[in-house]
């Protein structure tokens, strides 16, 4: 199992770095599924197959396919990729990549310190939908709204 | 089955998380910039999933179903916002926004 975590864990750093390095942006979707398909096997391993299985149907699914439709909407072409090749030049990159990497510094040596394990069982959808169905049913509900909200926002936005 | 760390799964979140920040920060394409916040906010529910599984809890997996919400929803908008966006400048790149007065 702890094999597992470390190679999804390769797949996932490896096919995001592919997406932000990508210039086709359907190549870059793709990866992007890989790298949410590979957390999804990451939520497997540490116990959470509720959280994985919405991970690969949600994300990597619905919104993916959504991100699909728009691209297709949108139809760059060979005119966007040679413009996002012209624009990946190295001098843009230097500081993001300098900052970003002092926070992660600061942030494994931080993380570093501490020693624990992860706790092996499995927390399964039983656990999940009780909770989610008694004290927290507000939350489901205002989640609701907030799905509604997007709807509604998107449907006026998208409008001629 | 033999244990994993605790920090190497968090370790994991905030490499992600700094990848889309990299992501937002550099790219000019705005349907990357839209995708390098999924990977963020992907990167924030990996981290709310190794704490649950820290401690053996739902609770982690419930707030991860709250920030899958928040993200179709972000996603559509931001969706809906890009495809007004082409349709009003012929153009993804976020710098021409830069000529709103606002």
């Amino acid at each position: 199992m702890s094999l597992l975590f470390y190679l999804a864990a390769f797949v996932a750093v490896i096919s995001t770095v592919a997406v932000i390095l990508q210039t086709n942006v359907v190549h870059a979707l793709i990866y992007l599924i890989l790298s949410l398909l590979s957390v999804a096997v990451i939520f497997y391993v540490l116990g959470s197959p509720f959280a994985a299985v919405l991970e690969a149907i949600v994300y990597a699914g619905a919104i993916m396919v959504l991100f699909l439709f728009v691209i297709m909407m949108l139809n760059l072409g060979q005119h966007t990729r040679d413009q996002e090749k012209k624009w990946l030049s190295l001098k843009g990159w230097i500081l993001p990549c300098l900052l970003a990497g002092v926070l992660l510094f600061q942030l494994v040596s931080v993380l570093s310190s501490y020693d624990q394990n992860m706790a092996p069982e499995t927390v399964g959808v039983l656990e999940v939908s009780a909770l989610l169905f008694g004290p927290y049913v507000l939350a489901v509900e205002l989640a609701s709204i907030l799905l509604l909200a997007g709807l509604i926002s998107a449907y006026h936005l998208a409008k001629k | 089955m033999e244990t994993i760390p605790t920090e190497h799964g968090l370790i994991l979140a905030g490499i992600l998380f700094v990848l889309g920040f990299i992501g937002v920060l550099t790219r000019r394409n705005i349907v990357f910039v839209l995708m390098s916040l999924e990977i963020m906010l992907n990167a924030s529910g990996l981290a709310f999933i190794v704490a649950a599984a820290r401690w053996g809890h739902a609770e982690g997996q419930i707030m991860f179903l709250m920030i899958l919400t928040l993200a179709a929803a972000e996603v559509a908008v931001g969706l809906g916002l890009i495809i007004q966006m082409y349709r009003k400048f012929q153009t993804v790149d976020i710098s021409v926004l830069s000529e709103m007065n606002g």
